[in-house]
């Protein structure tokens, strides 16, 4: 058992007998001459919800998009599920999947929630929800969409179904692109600063319907500027600066009394 | 087809079939059609029947028609490669993410995001393609295909009366564009169903 000195840590550490569905070990990526992270450790265990902080630049972006090799890792270990994502060179020495077909499995096992909402424009909203269901998981047309609506119901766009993305607000974009995330019934849940590109008074709603999934115990790695967000929400926060992870740990800590001094700084700069 | 391999080829492609295809493109854009329906056409067809022959098959005679539309195929093929890998760079780079995220494989992508996604962007180009491609029937005369513009000449020739007919050919050339278009104008409101209209009227 890990030493519980504070109270905090608890909160974490009594989870830690969930299964881990999503491990990353000593991560590398370099763009070239660019080294975006050097050697970042992750873990994410069912039912907790990773916030991973940090500066533009800091490579958190990189590092979830890793996670279901939307970048392909330099080196390091990536586990979703249990799994290890096996990689090999091609010919010109980049880090490349070794297995496509395992990639697509890992990948509709993950539910990528993007910046820019990435509907497809020329779907409906229903459209959308059952198109991965449908087509690459092969559920039956009349069950996801029967499915689909329910989602879209819960996401409060329910009488927005037949309607093309491109005549909705980024908020209502930004609901249907986690009710889509929602239809594959991920085992984690991808955020990739999910309210960036929101005008300031869409934030909350979309704010809203993350954190209920939060709330039920949905297993989520969110990479987010709402820094009073992430401490509501989150399980386990992980701050990034150039690469490397700085400082982790529970929100109230990594909050409340943050060691690191490059921490205290960016708390003070967001904040 | 020939340009949706071509637009992917040149995109996804290796180094080997990028340079090939760029031949094409270059050579294919660089001779005037003329020269290439009379390539295709007697020099093709001499090449098929001496490969035919090696191979202890009769020679055949390759009617105009099919060489002509061959070789206009291969031509707007070119040039459609071109339009297509345009319409494809021009899809919102975040929707191929978005469907790859999701564990698409590649045919199906191509199928289901990257070809009605590009095709708004497409249409305006291949539309052009199509209108060229009518007029350029009349070089099929060439090889004695029965087009348009040859059998007005020949009737003109025959009566004398030029000006009717060539008016006539003109007004049927212009026709086909007007149906053509009507054609064209419904394909591109549905492909740009999910696009909200530019000038805001609907």
């Amino acid at each position: 058992m890990i030493a519980q000195g504070t109270a905090p840590a608890l909160k974490y550490t009594a989870q830690n007998d969930a299964a881990e569905a999503i491990h990353v070990e000593n991560l590398h990526k370099r763009f070239g001459e660019l080294h975006v992270l050097k050697g970042v450790s992750l873990s994410a265990r069912d039912g907790e919800v990773i916030a991973i902080i940090g500066g533009s630049g800091s490579g958190k972006s990189t590092l979830l998009r890793c996670i279901n090799c939307l970048e392909n890792p330099t080196s390091g270990i990536v586990r979703v599920n249990g799994e290890e994502i096996r990689m090999k060179a091609d010919s010109h020495g980049h880090t490349v999947p070794a297995d496509r077909k395992q990639i697509e499995r890992i990948r509709s096992k993950l539910g990528m929630v993007f910046q820019n909402f990435n509907l497809w424009s020329h779907m409906t909203l229903i459209e959308n929800v059952i198109e991965v269901p449908v087509h690459v998981l092969g559920v039956k047309r009349d069950v996801a969409t029967a499915e689909a609506e329910k989602l879209l119901a819960r996401v409060g766009l329910a009488e927005k179904r037949d309607v093309y993305p491109a005549f909705l607000s980024g908020g209502q974009q930004q609901r249907a692109a986690i009710a889509r995330a929602l239809a594959i019934n991920p085992r984690v849940m991808l955020f990739d600063e999910p309210t960036s590109a929101l005008d300031p008074e869409l934030i909350g709603e979309v704010l809203k319907v993350i954190g209920d999934l939060a709330r039920e115990g949905r297993t989520m790695v969110l990479v987010t500027h709402e820094m009073k967000f992430a401490r509501e929400v989150a399980t386990h926060v992980v701050y990034l600066y150039n690469g490397l992870v700085e400082e982790e740990g529970p929100p109230e800590q990594i909050f409340g009394a943050p060691k690191s001094e490059r921490l205290k700084q960016f708390l003070r700069n967001v904040g | 087809m020939i340009g949706v391999g071509g637009a992917y080829g040149k995109l996804y492609g290796g180094p080997v079939v990028r340079d090939l295809l760029e031949v094409y493109t270059t050579v294919v854009r660089a001779v005037p059609e003329l020269v290439l329906i009379l390539l295709l056409y007697f020099a093709g067809t001499d090449l098929i029947n001496q490969l035919l022959t090696a191979l202890g098959h009769a020679a055949i005679d390759i009617n105009g028609v099919v060489a002509g539309i061959g070789v206009l195929g291969v031509v707007q093929g070119a040039y459609s490669t071109e339009v297509l890998r345009g319409a494809i760079l021009g899809i919102p780079q975040g929707q191929i993410e978005a469907a790859r995220a999701y564990g698409m494989p590649p045919g199906l992508l191509l199928r289901r995001i990257t070809l009605p996604a590009m095709l708004p962007f497409a249409i305006p180009g291949l539309a052009n393609l199509w209108l060229i491609a009518t007029k350029d029937t009349a070089l099929l005369a060439i090889v004695g295909v029965n087009e348009l513009t040859q059998t007005t000449r020949t009737a003109a020739g025959a009566t004398k009366a030029y000006f009717t007919f060539f008016m006539a050919a003109g007004a049927l050339y212009l026709a086909l564009t007007l149906v053509s278009n009507v054609v064209i104008g419904r394909v591109e409101r549905w492909a740009r169903r999910g696009m909200p209209s530019i000038a805001g009227s609907h």
